[in-house]
């Protein structure tokens, strides 16, 4: 998603597609009262490819100037969506149903119940199969026109993908705020932007991010279990922080393991002492 | 290519106004003019880029609207005159970008070689590793007329392609411009500022001035002193230098 919209702090959190599959669900919730997670499911994928379509359609038409404010509008457009959500649930007293897609959670991953996430392997496969089309779309549209490539549909293309992606993660286990917008960016700032090269990295980094978060919560407050959501949250604001601070410090240059950044300074002033010199 | 009365409005305002002309095949076509003339906007319609609002593109006997997207990305490639690049891509990624309408994701040996060819052409080899955010400016431009290069049209659209580099890389532009042309047989177009590097290097200058062409020739035709002082409202003086008209303006 950061890449489809050259932004680098759109995310399905910020950028409303969460929020619209946690609608889906309530509808699912509302109209089909017994209805099994594949049909919850089908909701979830419905709603966040439109809202999240809806969402870039929107932040395509009006040109922000500035890339902050794109996040910005996102994160209204997301809590307008999650106010009706809210708001249908107290009508129709689904508050306690809903809330368990509301926080994600590990807790109700049981047989039966999670196999959704196996759809997330196809799709995946497919984003890696267009990596470079999607890599070519986040440099622009002239860009993308330039060398033959369908600009609009490659971008609805990706983003239909990154929106079921996300929905089939929240009909399991809820949301997890902010895990995808950090993560492709630390990535990124070792490894840079071509996906083909970092997808695989991506995922393990992910991987283990979230692993190491619910290992958090369930230490923390043993035998009871914190929500992976709150963990997220609060260690991934902190290395987003982090990231903001050395993104002030050192400019927009790579972090490479090793550098030899300040070495470099003195072996050049050596280099002049010796001409000095001699 | 043959441009037929070709026009465009933004907002009521007509811009370009009725242009005609058509392109010699094989040669260095340089565009000037001052900023706001139209140029990049002509340069945008003939590409597909933008959209024209009354008129006609004919390239290569068909409308540029009807080509294949992909077909034509084989034979036309364009440089815009901005490049907001914020991904941190290597500068050889970026190069292989301008092999994607041959082979898609698949670079093959063959792709391969034209991209070295393309980055030794700009001179970027020690830089091919590093990412192009952290490249200044003038180099940056130079990685995106190499992933241009990688492109290999038979036509070859750059829009100030001299923008941000210092004279010598200006000239060695220049002078592959001229190489592309000569060697290469490729039809280039150009906008440019640096009126001397239209005289010296091309073969045709088009002179734009208010959305309309106010002189379209050879070199000689165009650089004459009354031409010029028309055109940008200064004072100009023309020397000849190795047969070619130079001009010094105050
Ligand atoms: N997207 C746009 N919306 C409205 N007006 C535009 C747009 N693009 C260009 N114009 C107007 O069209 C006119 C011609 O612009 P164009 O970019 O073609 O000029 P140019 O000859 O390339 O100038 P420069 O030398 O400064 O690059 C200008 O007056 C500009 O204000
Ligand atoms: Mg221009």
């Amino acid at each position: 998603m950061q890449q489809l919209c050259s932004n680098k702090f759109v995310s399905p959190t910020t950028g409303a597609t969460i929020s619209s599959a946690q609608f889906g669900i309530l509808l699912a919730l509302l109209f089909l009262p017994q209805s099994t997670l594949w049909s919850r499911a089908l909701f979830a994928f419905a709603t966040a490819v439109l809202g999240t379509w809806i969402f870039v359609w929107f932040i395509q038409r009006i040109r922000f100037k500035d890339v902050v404010m794109v996040p910005l509008v996102g994160i209204m457009f997301g809590n307008v969506i999650g106010g009706i959500t809210n708001y249908l649930a107290y009508q129709y007293e689904m508050t306690q149903a809903l809330s368990t897609w509301l926080v994600g959670h590990f807790s109700l991953v049981l047989r039966g119940r999670y196999e959704i996430v196996y759809l997330v392997v196809p799709l995946v496969a497919l984003a890696f199969l267009f990596a470079n089309h999607f890599n070519i779309v986040g440099l622009g549209k002239d860009f993308s026109r330039n060398l033959g490539l369908p600009y609009n549909t490659v971008l609805f293309m990706g983003l239909t993908i990154a929106a079921m992606i996300t929905a089939s993660i929240v009909v399991v286990v809820g949301s997890i705020s902010y895990i995808g917008l950090i993560v492709p960016n630390v990535v990124a700032m070792f490894k840079g932007d071509k996906i083909r090269g970092t997808l695989v990295d991506t995922a393990l980094f992910g991987a283990l991010f979230v692993l190491v978060c619910d290992m958090i919560g369930r230490v923390v407050i043993a035998p009871y279990e914190l929500p992976i959501e709150l963990i997220v949250g609060i260690l991934g604001s902190l290395i987003f922080i982090g990231l903001l601070i050395y993104r002030l410090n050192h400019g927009r240059k790579a972090v490479r393991l090793g550098s030899a950044g300040s070495s470099g300074c003195s072996a050049s002033l050596s280099a002049l002492e010796g001409r000095d010199r001699s | 290519m043959q441009v037929t009365e070709l026009t465009k409005r933004y907002d009521g305002k007509t811009v370009v106004d009725c242009v005609s002309f058509s392109i010699p095949k094989g040669k260095v076509i340089s565009l000037i003019g001052p900023n706001g003339a139209g140029k990049s906007t002509v340069m945008g319609m003939i590409s597909r880029l933008i959209a024209h609002d009354s008129g006609l593109v004919d390239f290569e006997g068909k409308d540029i609207g009807k080509w294949k997207s992909r077909e034509l990305s084989k034979r036309l490639a364009i440089l815009t005159q901005t490049n907001n690049i914020q991904m941190k891509l290597t500068v050889r990624e970026l190069v292989t970008f301008g092999r994607f309408p041959y082979s898609g994701s698949r670079v093959t040996p063959e792709d391969q070689k034209i991209i070295d060819r393309a980055i030794a052409y700009m001179e970027l080899e020690e830089f091919q590793d590093q990412f192009i955010d952290e490249l200044s400016g003038g180099q940056r431009q130079r990685a995106l007329i190499a992933m241009v290069i990688a492109q290999d049209t038979e036509y070859v659209l750059l829009d100030e392609p001299t923008n941000n580099l210092d004279i010598y890389h200006a000239t060695n532009m220049m002078k592959i411009v001229r190489r592309l042309c000569d060697e290469l047989g490729k039809t280039v177009i150009l906008v440019l500022h640096e009126i001397n590097y239209a005289a010296f290097y091309s073969d045709y200058i088009c002179a734009f001035k208010d959305g309309k062409i106010a002189k379209f020739g050879t070199v000689k035709e165009v650089m004459t002193k009354e031409n010029l002082s028309q055109i940008y409202q200064v004072d100009f003086e023309l020397l000849d230098i190795q047969g070619k008209p130079l001009s010094i303006y105050y």
